[in-house]
Parts: C-alpha cells; sequence; structure tokens
C-alpha cells in the first residue's frame, strides 16, 4: 500500500528530496561555494515539481498537430522557464558576491570570515 | 487614451528607464542621478494619478496586452494597492533626489549600475504592489531582489557578506513562495487573484491548501523580516550605502507585507485564515514577540544605523500584529503604520547617511555636539524620533492610537501593554542619541555650523514636514484606508 503510494506519486518523492538536500546545503555547509550549489539545487527541485506536475499520461508536447491529441499542459513549462532565468541570475550575482568575498578576505569559510570581520 | 494604460505605463517606464541608463551614462555620468530622479518622479506622479482615478472611480483592472484574466496577466488596482504604490514611489523619488551626493561620496565613479539598479529595484516593488497575478508577483519579487542584493554589495568592506547571506534567505523565501504559487495553481488551475479567491473556497479544509498558505506565509515573512526571520535585515541595512539603506528600509519590507496582506485577505478569504486556520493569530503573537526583541536589541547597539535597523524589526512588528488582530480599526492602524514607517525611518536613515556624509561618524556615542552642528538635519532626526516613540501631533501617534485600539476592540489586553512598552523602550534608544547630540557638550563650547548639503537636506526636512503634516491630518489617510479595510473585514 506504502509502496504503491511511493510508486505512484515518485516525482514528488524525488522533488522532496532533492528540496532537503539542497536546504541543508544552504544552511549546513560552512563553504560559501557550497551553499550555493545548495542553494541551486533547492530552485531547481522546485522547478521539477512543476514540470512533473504539468504532465499527462500518454501526453505529446504541446504543438498543433493534423489529428487532435492528448498533450502535456504547457503553463508550467512557461513558468519555469521564467523561474530558470531567475535561477541563473540569482546564481551569478551570488558567484559575483563570493568572488568579491574572496579578494576582500581571502578564504571562502564562514566560519573564518565571521572572525575576521570582527 | 493614455489615462486607461496607466497601470502598464507605471512598469514600462521603470524598464525603459533602467534600459536607457547605461547609454545616457555613456554621455554623460552625472547625468545618471537625475535621469533617475526624472523617472521615479513620473512613477510618482502616476502612482498619484492611480489613486486619484481609484478613489473616484472605483477600482481599475489592466489586461496586458488585451488577454482576458484569467487566461492573460491582470493589473489590478484598489485603493489598497494604490496607497501603497504612492508610499513606494514617493519614497523612491525623494530618496533619489537624496541619494546624488550620498552615493556619490561613498560608492564613487558607479553611477552607471548604481542608477540602472535603483530604477530596476523600484519598477520592482511597483510591479509586486500592482500585479494581479501571483506568478507575476513572485517574478517582480525576484527582479527587486536580485536589484537589492547588487546594492547592498556596493556599500562598504562587509556589504559583500551581509548581501550574501540576504542572498542565501531572500533565496529561500522567493523558492518557498515559487511552491506554494505551484501547489495554488496545482489544485485551482489559475494563478489569477480575483479568479483563485472564486475558486479557493472549493477546497478548503484540503490539507495541501495548508501546505500552500504555509509555504507562501513563511517566505513572505523572511521578505518582510518578521522577528524569528529578520537575521539578514541588520547586516543588510548596516553595511548598504547610506542612501540605498534608506530606500530597502522604507519600501522593501512594506512591500512584503503588503504581498502578505493580499495574498491573505484577498485571494485567500479573511474567514479562512482567521477562523478555520489561526495563521492571523500567530502572526500576532511573532509580531509581539517582535516588537519587544527589536527594541532590546536596538538598545543594545552602538552603530547608528544597525540602531535603526534592529528598530525596523520592531516597527515591523507593529504592522504585523495590526494586520494580524485583523479587526477593522487594528488593520486600519497597521496599513497607517505602513505610510508613517516609511517617512519616519527613510527619514532617520537618511539623516544618519547625512551624518556619515559630514563627518564620517557611525557610533552613536561619538554624536557629540552634533545639534549645533548640523541643527536642520538633527531636527529632522528629533522628528522622526519623536515619531517613532508615538508621540503627538506625528503620524507615529496616530498608527500606534490605532493599533491600540484596535487591540482593546479585539479584547487583548496583552498586545496594549506590548505596544506601550515598546514605546517605552524606543524612547530609551533614541534618548541616547538626543542626549549626545545635544547635551554631550559644554554650552561655551564653539562647534563650527556644517549643515549637509541642500540636495540632501531638503528631502530630508521634506520627509520630516511630512510626519507632522501625515500626523495632523491623519483622518484623510484613515479614510482611505477605511474604505479599504470595511470591504475586506465588514
Amino acid at each position: 500500500m506504502v509502496l504503491e503510494m511511493i510508486f505512484a506519486k515518485y516525482n514528488y518523492i524525488i522533488y522532496i528530496t532533492l528540496m532537503t538536500i539542497g536546504f541543508y546545503g544552504m544552511i549546513g555547509k560552512r563553504n560559501l561555494i557550497k551553499k550555493l550549489i545548495g542553494m541551486s539545487i533547492f530552485q531547481y527541485s522546485i522547478f521539477l515539481f512543476y514540470v512533473s506536475a504539468a504532465d499527462v499520461s500518454g501526453g505529446t508536447a504541446p504543438i498543433l498537430l493534423k489529428e487532435p491529441a492528448v498533450y502535456v499542459n504547457p503553463l508550467p513549462h512557461v513558468l519555469i522557464l521564467t523561474a530558470i532565468v531567475v535561477a541563473v541570475s540569482t546564481l551569478a550575482v551570488g558567484l559575483s558576491l563570493v568572488i568579491r568575498i574572496y579578494r576582500e578576505y581571502g578564504t571562502l569559510d564562514e566560519d573564518k570570515i565571521l572572525e575576521l570581520s570582527k | 487614451m493614455i489615462t486607461d494604460h496607466l497601470p502598464i505605463l507605471l512598469i514600462i517606464i521603470g524598464f525603459f528607464g533602467a534600459f536607457f541608463t547605461p547609454i545616457i551614462g555613456m554621455i554623460r555620468k552625472k547625468l545618471c542621478s537625475p535621469w533617475a530622479t526624472f523617472i521615479t518622479m513620473l512613477q510618482f506622479l502616476i502612482s498619484l494619478l492611480l489613486l486619484y482615478n481609484v478613489l473616484a472611480a472605483g477600482n481599475l483592472s489592466y489586461w496586458l496586452g488585451g488577454w482576458q484574466p484569467p487566461w492573460g496577466i491582470e493589473y489590478a488596482v484598489d485603493i489598497l494597492n494604490a496607497f501603497v504604490l504612492v508610499i513606494v514611489a514617493g519614497v523612491c523619488f525623494l530618496v533619489s533626489i537624496y541619494s546624488r551626493k550620498s552615493l556619490g561620496l561613498e560608492v564613487p565613479g558607479k553611477e552607471i549600475p548604481l542608477y540602472t539598479l535603483y530604477i530596476v529595484l523600484s519598477t520592482g516593488m511597483l510591479g509586486i504592489v500592482i500585479t494581479g497575478d501571483v506568478f507575476n508577483l513572485y517574478v517582480f519579487l525576484e527582479i527587486s531582489s536580485l536589484a537589492a542584493y547588487a546594492l547592498i554589495a556596493l556599500g562598504g568592506r562587509q556589504s559583500a557578506m551581509a548581501s550574501f547571506n540576504y542572498m542565501i534567505m531572500g533565496t529561500i523565501s522567493a523558492s518557498f513562495i515559487l511552491l506554494g504559487i505551484g501547489y495554488l495553481y496545482v489544485m485551482t488551475g489559475t494563478l489569477n487573484m480575483a479568479d483563485l479567491s472564486i475558486l479557493l473556497p472549493g477546497i478548503y479544509g484540503r490539507p495541501v491548501l495548508l501546505v500552500a498558505i504555509a509555504l507562501i506565509v513563511v517566505g513572505l515573512s523572511i521578505k518582510t523580516a518578521l522577528y524569528p526571520l529578520h537575521t539578514w535585515l541588520p547586516d543588510a541595512y548596516t553595511h548598504a550605502p547610506s542612501a540605498i539603506s534608506a530606500l530597502l528600509a522604507g519600501t522593501f519590507t512594506k512591500v512584503g507585507i503588503y504581498a502578505l496582506i493580499r495574498v491573505m485577505f484577498t485571494v485567500i478569504s479573511p474567514s479562512y485564515v482567521i477562523e478555520t486556520v489561526p495563521v492571523m493569530s500567530m502572526l500576532t503573537w511573532l509580531a509581539a514577540i517582535g516588537i519587544l526583541a527589536g527594541s532590546i536589541l536596538a538598545i543594545a547597539q552602538y552603530d547608528i544605523k544597525r540602531m535603526l535597523a534592529y528598530s525596523s524589526v520592531s516597527q515591523i512588528g507593529y504592522i504585523i500584529l495590526g494586520v494580524g488582530l485583523a479587526n477593522n480599526i487594528a488593520m486600519t492602524g497597521g496599513i497607517l503604520h505602513i505610510l508613517s514607517h516609511s517617512l519616519m525611518k527613510t527619514g532617520l536613515f537618511m539623516v544618519s547617511g547625512a551624518i556619515i556624509y559630514r563627518t564620517g561618524i557611525k557610533n552613536i556615542y561619538q554624536l557629540k555636539g552634533m545639534g549645533k552642528k548640523m541643527p536642520y538635519t538633527m531636527g529632522a532626526f528629533v522628528v522622526g524620533a519623536l515619531s517613532m516613540i508615538g508621540i503627538p501631533p506625528t503620524v507615529g501617534f496616530a498608527s500606534k492610537f490605532y493599533l491600540a485600539w484596535g487591540a482593546l476592540e479585539a479584547g487583548k489586553w496583552v498586545f496594549v501593554i506590548v505596544i506601550l512598552l515598546s514605546s517605552l523602550l524606543t524612547a530609551v534608544y533614541f534618548w541616547r542619541i538626543f542626549e549626545n547630540v545635544y547635551f554631550g557638550v559644554h554650552e561655551t563650547e564653539e562647534i563650527k555650523k556644517d549643515e549637509a548639503p541642500l540636495s540632501m537636506l531638503i528631502p530630508i526636512v521634506i520627509f520630516a514636514a511630512l510626519v507632522f503634516l501625515a500626523g495632523i491630518f491623519a483622518s484623510i489617510p484613515i479614510e482611505v484606508i477605511k474604505i479599504w479595510v470595511i470591504g475586506v473585514l465588514p
């Protein structure tokens, strides 16, 4: 019963797992680059949720065909295209901040930076 | 008619302005700042027109590209929107005048990226407020946040780390909001706020809606810096350039609160978040703790900007308290406090920026004799501080009065005590500054008058005057807010 539920909704299980990994990376890791990696995993897991929720079993790509066909919901894909752009820009801002922090302190370890900035 | 297109013009002008800033900067770098002032002035005028139109002719609905909602994106303007739009655009406009000298000293030679980001930030915030589509809200939230991260990082030595921490928190918040919106979309198949408010009652009580509410509330609480989630705010405001601190303190957190009010009271119905799920009473308690904790932490600070930042945490608590008590009077007080906190905190941060501009002093124990050195600037500081404490006839008094009255109306004495106690604590941390500024030196000591430059002084004085004017004529904003509040909370 439980196993059936897990198999039927495996996409949600995967997105929650990825989200937790990403969240741990952002909160638990002390290295700033690892935090950024965690941040990306966290954001992309949510994109995965959107895209998998758009799926219709047996559906094709949402393009105009000669015969009517079942197609997947295109709207979440479009939304996620926007969100991917946002995620990329966030990552770019984050990486440029990391470069500045490294030039300032000469390290990327959060604890050492906290000590140095006292 | 062009007036029909005012909602979209507000946003288009901003992005147009941001796009042309580098080109104008290529001609002459000095022109960037007047250009930003011009663009934000246009946005301010449009917001005033929108408020006037809404008051005269009722709610506006603008369909982007002529696509009918819920399929197309809708910009919906009602009284709450228009009121917050005027506050945000007004603060952006006045701070842009102030910022020319202040940022010219603190961030020299970076006018082009600075003012491009400045316009993007102001447009993003206006976009959050004006949109009637939840996904559009997320996009504007990220646009303005990204601009804010970059602007904060332009500050001093520690600003990059402050900005990085803010970015991590901000991304968690935005991702939670995105996920919450995703849940709402999967359940209802729509992203339009008005359409959601019709479809959501059909799924009240489903656990998935509770998850969506939880995600959105936590996400927006991080953005508004509600007490236990405020950790990004003090660092970010302390290390950002002064003009940017003033701008963010006056507008950015208010926009988050606006989004919270919009989602809780328009998208999800008030009765559901008050009675069925006690979201509101939970927020009230957090706000009450935040009010006291923010004030106490502010007393412990000796950096003037850090003190003001912690006091922001406390003042945000007031607004959330008013919203969370969710009766007519407290809600009016809460929304009025959005106005009063914007006016006084922007003014106070501007004064701290002016002191840094003239003397470079950040420590409040070194401010001795500043009352003689910069009399008008410090006079404006006193006005702002009195308003923060809540002394009549300032606007801070009006909103605190309404909040306390609303708490009494709700029968919750605890919150009245919290408001009074926090006013006392506020008096304590501002008194330390008064003492140093006015009583720190002997009468005989000669101090040369060295006032802030006029382009910084005028916006500061305007804010101080507005604190008084909005306090004396408080009935005007209150009447405007009441029309909206009575429509939502009968």
